[in-house]
Protein backbone atom coordinates (compact mmCIF):
# COMPACT_ATOMS: atom_id res chain seq x y z
CA UNK A 1 0.00 0.00 0.00
CA UNK A 2 1.07 3.60 -0.52
CA UNK A 3 2.59 5.19 2.55
CA UNK A 4 -0.22 7.44 3.77
CA UNK A 5 2.30 10.14 4.57
CA UNK A 6 3.28 10.51 0.92
CA UNK A 7 -0.34 10.77 -0.23
CA UNK A 8 -1.25 13.22 2.54
CA UNK A 9 1.72 15.38 1.59
CA UNK A 10 0.63 15.34 -2.03
CA UNK A 11 -2.98 16.17 -1.18
CA UNK A 12 -1.91 18.92 1.17
CA UNK A 13 0.26 20.47 -1.49
CA UNK A 14 -2.47 20.30 -4.12
CA UNK A 15 -5.08 21.76 -1.78
CA UNK A 16 -2.90 24.80 -1.15
CA UNK A 17 -3.39 25.95 -4.69
CA UNK A 18 -5.50 25.09 -7.68
CA UNK A 19 -2.41 25.47 -9.90
CA UNK A 20 -0.17 22.47 -10.24
CA UNK A 21 2.94 24.61 -10.74
CA UNK A 22 2.62 26.08 -7.27
CA UNK A 23 1.68 22.64 -5.90
CA UNK A 24 4.79 21.16 -7.51
CA UNK A 25 7.15 23.74 -6.02
CA UNK A 26 5.62 23.18 -2.58
CA UNK A 27 6.00 19.44 -2.93
CA UNK A 28 9.62 19.84 -4.05
CA UNK A 29 10.36 21.98 -1.03
CA UNK A 30 8.84 19.24 1.15
CA UNK A 31 11.10 16.63 -0.51
CA UNK A 32 8.12 15.09 -2.30
CA UNK A 33 8.90 14.35 -5.97
CA UNK A 34 6.97 16.13 -8.74
CA UNK A 35 3.77 14.22 -9.33
CA UNK A 36 1.64 13.68 -12.42
CA UNK A 37 -1.33 12.66 -10.30
CA UNK A 38 -4.49 14.67 -10.42
CA UNK A 39 -6.11 15.62 -7.13
CA UNK A 40 -8.84 13.06 -7.78
CA UNK A 41 -6.30 10.28 -8.40
CA UNK A 42 -4.38 11.16 -5.24
CA UNK A 43 -7.60 11.02 -3.24
CA UNK A 44 -8.52 7.66 -4.76
CA UNK A 45 -5.06 6.28 -3.91
CA UNK A 46 -5.51 7.47 -0.34
CA UNK A 47 -8.86 5.64 -0.21
CA UNK A 48 -7.22 2.48 -1.56
CA UNK A 49 -4.61 2.82 1.21
CA UNK A 50 -7.42 2.82 3.70
CA UNK A 51 -8.72 -0.48 2.28
CA UNK A 52 -11.25 0.75 -0.27
CA UNK A 53 -10.85 -1.65 -3.23
CA UNK A 54 -13.67 0.02 -5.14
CA UNK A 55 -11.61 3.19 -5.16
CA UNK A 56 -8.94 1.28 -7.08
CA UNK A 57 -11.49 0.42 -9.75
CA UNK A 58 -12.25 4.14 -9.93
CA UNK A 59 -8.59 4.70 -10.78
CA UNK A 60 -8.54 1.94 -13.36
CA UNK A 61 -11.86 2.49 -15.15
CA UNK A 62 -10.73 5.45 -17.28
CA UNK A 63 -7.75 3.34 -18.46
CA UNK A 64 -9.67 0.21 -19.46
CA UNK A 65 -9.67 0.79 -23.19
CA UNK A 66 -6.02 1.91 -23.20
CA UNK A 67 -4.76 -1.17 -21.38
CA UNK A 68 -6.93 -3.54 -23.43
CA UNK A 69 -5.66 -1.89 -26.63
CA UNK A 70 -2.05 -2.25 -25.49
CA UNK A 71 -2.59 -5.92 -24.66
CA UNK A 72 -4.44 -6.90 -27.84
CA UNK A 73 -1.86 -5.06 -29.94
CA UNK A 74 0.82 -7.39 -28.62
CA UNK A 75 -1.17 -10.59 -28.20
CA UNK A 76 -3.61 -10.41 -31.09
CA UNK A 77 -6.58 -12.16 -29.50
CA UNK A 78 -9.30 -10.81 -27.20
CA UNK A 79 -9.21 -13.62 -24.61
CA UNK A 80 -5.48 -13.34 -23.95
CA UNK A 81 -5.70 -9.55 -24.01
CA UNK A 82 -8.43 -9.52 -21.35
CA UNK A 83 -6.55 -12.01 -19.18
CA UNK A 84 -3.37 -9.94 -19.38
CA UNK A 85 -5.24 -6.69 -18.74
CA UNK A 86 -6.73 -8.20 -15.57
CA UNK A 87 -3.34 -9.50 -14.41
CA UNK A 88 -1.78 -6.10 -15.05
CA UNK A 89 -4.45 -4.35 -12.99
CA UNK A 90 -4.00 -6.80 -10.11
CA UNK A 91 -0.24 -6.33 -10.28
CA UNK A 92 -0.71 -2.57 -10.16
CA UNK A 93 -2.95 -3.00 -7.11
CA UNK A 94 -0.28 -5.05 -5.35
CA UNK A 95 2.45 -2.57 -6.25
CA UNK A 96 0.62 0.68 -5.65
CA UNK A 97 3.05 1.40 -2.80
CA UNK A 98 5.87 1.66 -5.34
CA UNK A 99 4.00 4.16 -7.52
CA UNK A 100 5.17 7.64 -6.65
CA UNK A 101 3.36 9.57 -9.36
CA UNK A 102 6.42 10.35 -11.48
CA UNK A 103 4.38 9.35 -14.53
CA UNK A 104 0.66 9.54 -15.17
CA UNK A 105 -1.21 6.69 -13.52
CA UNK A 106 -2.50 5.58 -16.93
CA UNK A 107 1.04 5.51 -18.35
CA UNK A 108 2.23 3.41 -15.40
CA UNK A 109 -0.66 0.98 -15.87
CA UNK A 110 -0.05 0.71 -19.61
CA UNK A 111 3.63 -0.01 -18.87
CA UNK A 112 2.69 -2.90 -16.59
CA UNK A 113 0.25 -4.20 -19.21
CA UNK A 114 2.88 -4.14 -21.96
CA UNK A 115 5.33 -6.01 -19.72
CA UNK A 116 2.73 -8.64 -18.84
CA UNK A 117 1.71 -9.06 -22.48
CA UNK A 118 5.29 -9.51 -23.62
CA UNK A 119 5.89 -12.01 -20.82
CA UNK A 120 2.87 -14.03 -21.89
CA UNK A 121 3.94 -13.93 -25.52
CA UNK A 122 7.40 -15.23 -24.61
CA UNK A 123 5.94 -17.99 -22.45
CA UNK A 124 3.49 -19.03 -25.16
CA UNK A 125 6.14 -19.04 -27.86
CA UNK A 126 8.88 -20.66 -25.83
CA UNK A 127 8.89 -23.58 -28.24
CA UNK A 128 9.62 -21.34 -31.22
CA UNK A 129 13.13 -20.26 -32.07
CA UNK A 130 12.39 -16.77 -33.41
CA UNK A 131 12.76 -13.91 -31.00
CA UNK A 132 9.31 -12.55 -30.37
CA UNK A 133 10.41 -8.95 -30.47
CA UNK A 134 12.47 -9.27 -33.59
CA UNK A 135 10.26 -11.57 -35.64
CA UNK A 136 9.87 -10.26 -39.13
CA UNK A 137 11.54 -6.98 -38.33
CA UNK A 138 14.85 -5.65 -39.46
CA UNK A 139 15.53 -2.09 -38.42
CA UNK A 140 18.79 -1.95 -40.32
CA UNK A 141 18.82 -0.78 -43.90
CA UNK A 142 16.45 1.37 -45.86
CA UNK A 143 12.77 0.67 -46.41
CA UNK A 144 11.63 1.31 -49.95
CA UNK A 145 7.93 2.26 -50.13
CA UNK A 146 6.06 0.69 -53.02
CA UNK A 147 5.15 2.66 -56.07
CA UNK A 148 1.44 3.44 -55.93
CA UNK A 149 -0.47 6.21 -57.56
CA UNK A 150 -1.34 9.01 -55.24
CA UNK A 151 -4.27 8.31 -52.93
CA UNK A 152 -7.06 10.72 -53.15
CA UNK A 153 -7.79 11.94 -49.67
CA UNK A 154 -9.59 9.21 -47.82
CA UNK A 155 -12.25 10.97 -45.86
CA UNK A 156 -12.93 9.73 -42.39
CA UNK A 157 -16.54 9.22 -43.48
CA UNK A 158 -15.23 6.23 -45.41
CA UNK A 159 -14.46 4.61 -42.09
CA UNK A 160 -18.07 3.59 -41.79
CA UNK A 161 -17.25 1.06 -44.42
CA UNK A 162 -16.75 -2.20 -42.59
CA UNK A 163 -14.26 -3.43 -45.16
CA UNK A 164 -12.00 -0.42 -44.57
CA UNK A 165 -12.00 -0.92 -40.81
CA UNK A 166 -11.24 -4.61 -41.29
CA UNK A 167 -8.50 -3.82 -43.79
CA UNK A 168 -6.98 -1.48 -41.23
CA UNK A 169 -6.96 -4.15 -38.53
CA UNK A 170 -5.56 -6.74 -40.93
CA UNK A 171 -2.81 -4.36 -41.97
CA UNK A 172 -1.94 -3.64 -38.35
CA UNK A 173 -1.98 -7.35 -37.56
CA UNK A 174 0.48 -7.92 -40.40
CA UNK A 175 3.09 -5.62 -38.92
CA UNK A 176 6.01 -7.02 -36.96
CA UNK A 177 5.28 -6.68 -33.21
CA UNK A 178 7.93 -4.00 -32.63
CA UNK A 179 6.33 -1.82 -35.33
CA UNK A 180 2.78 -2.56 -34.29
CA UNK A 181 3.45 -1.52 -30.66
CA UNK A 182 4.86 1.86 -31.68
CA UNK A 183 2.09 2.55 -34.22
CA UNK A 184 -0.65 1.86 -31.67
CA UNK A 185 0.97 3.87 -28.88
CA UNK A 186 1.77 6.85 -31.13
CA UNK A 187 -1.04 6.97 -33.67
CA UNK A 188 -3.95 5.32 -31.80
CA UNK A 189 -3.25 6.19 -28.17
CA UNK A 190 -1.53 9.50 -29.15
CA UNK A 191 1.33 9.15 -26.71
CA UNK A 192 4.38 11.32 -27.34
CA UNK A 193 7.67 9.95 -28.66
CA UNK A 194 9.15 10.32 -25.18
CA UNK A 195 6.26 8.52 -23.44
CA UNK A 196 6.35 5.74 -26.04
CA UNK A 197 10.13 5.36 -25.64
CA UNK A 198 9.77 5.11 -21.86
CA UNK A 199 6.94 2.57 -22.07
CA UNK A 200 8.78 0.32 -24.49
CA UNK A 201 12.23 0.74 -22.96
CA UNK A 202 13.78 2.04 -26.19
CA UNK A 203 15.29 5.32 -27.36
CA UNK A 204 13.33 8.13 -28.97
CA UNK A 205 15.32 7.50 -32.15
CA UNK A 206 14.15 3.88 -32.22
CA UNK A 207 10.55 5.02 -31.72
CA UNK A 208 10.84 7.29 -34.76
CA UNK A 209 12.52 4.63 -36.92
CA UNK A 210 9.94 2.00 -36.01
CA UNK A 211 7.08 4.44 -36.55
CA UNK A 212 8.42 5.29 -40.00
CA UNK A 213 8.57 1.61 -40.93
CA UNK A 214 5.11 0.96 -39.49
CA UNK A 215 3.50 3.83 -41.37
CA UNK A 216 5.17 2.99 -44.70
CA UNK A 217 4.24 -0.68 -44.38
CA UNK A 218 0.67 0.30 -43.54
CA UNK A 219 0.58 2.45 -46.65
CA UNK A 220 1.90 -0.41 -48.75
CA UNK A 221 -0.70 -2.73 -47.27
CA UNK A 222 -3.65 -0.36 -47.64
CA UNK A 223 -3.00 1.55 -50.84
CA UNK A 224 -3.96 -1.22 -53.25
CA UNK A 225 -7.42 -1.36 -51.76
CA UNK A 226 -8.18 2.33 -51.51
CA UNK A 227 -10.15 2.07 -54.75
CA UNK A 228 -12.45 -0.31 -52.90
CA UNK A 229 -10.76 -3.49 -53.99
CA UNK A 230 -10.20 -4.91 -50.48
CA UNK A 231 -13.40 -6.86 -50.88
CA UNK A 232 -12.72 -7.89 -54.46
CA UNK A 233 -9.09 -8.78 -53.78
CA UNK A 234 -7.90 -7.09 -56.94
CA UNK A 235 -4.14 -7.34 -57.23
CA UNK A 236 -3.80 -4.75 -59.99
CA UNK A 237 -3.12 -1.20 -58.89
CA UNK A 238 -2.15 1.98 -60.56
CA UNK A 239 1.50 2.95 -60.38
CA UNK A 240 3.07 6.35 -60.59
CA UNK A 241 6.16 5.44 -62.53
CA UNK A 242 5.50 4.21 -66.08
CA UNK A 243 8.13 1.46 -65.91
CA UNK B 1 18.06 30.93 -50.79
CA UNK B 2 19.31 28.00 -52.80
CA UNK B 3 17.72 24.76 -51.72
CA UNK B 4 20.10 21.79 -51.78
CA UNK B 5 18.64 18.81 -53.59
CA UNK B 6 17.65 15.71 -51.65
CA UNK B 7 17.36 12.15 -52.86
CA UNK B 8 14.21 10.02 -52.73
CA UNK B 9 15.89 7.70 -50.20
CA UNK B 10 16.64 10.62 -47.90
CA UNK B 11 13.05 11.82 -48.28
CA UNK B 12 11.62 8.41 -47.37
CA UNK B 13 13.88 8.29 -44.31
CA UNK B 14 12.39 11.54 -42.99
CA UNK B 15 8.85 11.27 -44.26
CA UNK B 16 7.31 10.22 -40.92
CA UNK B 17 9.07 13.07 -39.08
CA UNK B 18 7.92 15.48 -41.82
CA UNK B 19 4.29 14.41 -41.41
CA UNK B 20 4.63 14.99 -37.66
CA UNK B 21 6.13 18.44 -38.21
CA UNK B 22 9.41 17.35 -36.64
CA UNK B 23 11.95 18.34 -39.29
CA UNK B 24 13.90 21.58 -39.21
CA UNK B 25 13.10 24.41 -41.60
CA UNK B 26 15.99 23.65 -43.96
CA UNK B 27 15.11 19.99 -44.34
CA UNK B 28 11.43 20.84 -44.76
CA UNK B 29 12.29 23.24 -47.58
CA UNK B 30 14.44 20.60 -49.30
CA UNK B 31 11.73 17.97 -49.00
CA UNK B 32 9.01 20.30 -50.27
CA UNK B 33 11.15 21.30 -53.26
CA UNK B 34 11.59 17.58 -53.95
CA UNK B 35 7.85 16.88 -53.74
CA UNK B 36 7.27 19.47 -56.49
CA UNK B 37 9.32 17.43 -58.94
CA UNK B 38 8.83 13.84 -57.73
CA UNK B 39 5.40 12.26 -58.14
CA UNK B 40 6.42 9.03 -56.36
CA UNK B 41 7.56 10.80 -53.20
CA UNK B 42 4.46 12.99 -53.31
CA UNK B 43 2.39 9.80 -53.43
CA UNK B 44 4.37 8.40 -50.49
CA UNK B 45 3.88 11.49 -48.31
CA UNK B 46 0.18 11.74 -49.15
CA UNK B 47 -0.25 8.04 -48.46
CA UNK B 48 1.57 8.36 -45.14
CA UNK B 49 -0.64 11.28 -44.10
CA UNK B 50 -3.69 9.21 -45.00
CA UNK B 51 -2.41 6.29 -42.93
CA UNK B 52 -1.96 8.53 -39.88
CA UNK B 53 -5.49 9.89 -40.31
CA UNK B 54 -7.08 6.49 -40.87
CA UNK B 55 -5.28 4.82 -37.97
CA UNK B 56 -6.15 7.68 -35.59
CA UNK B 57 -9.82 7.72 -36.57
CA UNK B 58 -10.50 4.16 -37.61
CA UNK B 59 -8.72 1.87 -35.22
CA UNK B 60 -10.65 1.15 -32.12
CA UNK B 61 -10.60 -2.04 -30.18
CA UNK B 62 -14.00 -2.59 -28.62
CA UNK B 63 -13.85 -3.88 -25.07
CA UNK B 64 -15.28 -7.41 -24.92
CA UNK B 65 -18.81 -7.56 -23.59
CA UNK B 66 -18.66 -7.75 -19.78
CA UNK B 67 -15.00 -6.71 -19.56
CA UNK B 68 -15.59 -4.04 -16.94
CA UNK B 69 -17.74 -6.27 -14.73
CA UNK B 70 -15.21 -9.11 -14.83
CA UNK B 71 -12.34 -6.74 -14.03
CA UNK B 72 -14.27 -5.23 -11.14
CA UNK B 73 -14.99 -8.72 -9.77
CA UNK B 74 -11.32 -9.65 -9.83
CA UNK B 75 -10.38 -6.49 -7.98
CA UNK B 76 -13.08 -7.14 -5.39
CA UNK B 77 -11.91 -10.72 -4.91
CA UNK B 78 -8.23 -9.74 -4.52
Amino acid sequence: MVRPGVVVAILAAISESSEFQRADSVKRSMGVPKTHLTAEEAELIQSVCQGDKEAFYGLVRPCERAIYTAAITILGNPQDAEEVAQEAVLKAFSNLAQFRGEAKFSTWLIQITINEARLKLRKDRRHLYDSVDEQGADEEGEYFPKDFADWHDVPSEALHRKELREALKRAIGGLAPIYREVLILRDVQHLSTEETARLLGITGGSVKTRLLRARLQMRDALAPGIDGSWSTGKAVYQKVRPW
Amino acid sequence: MRVIEISCVEVWREISNYVDGEVDAELRARMEAHFKVCAHCTAVVDGTKNVVKLVADGVEYELPHGFSQRLYSRIKDK
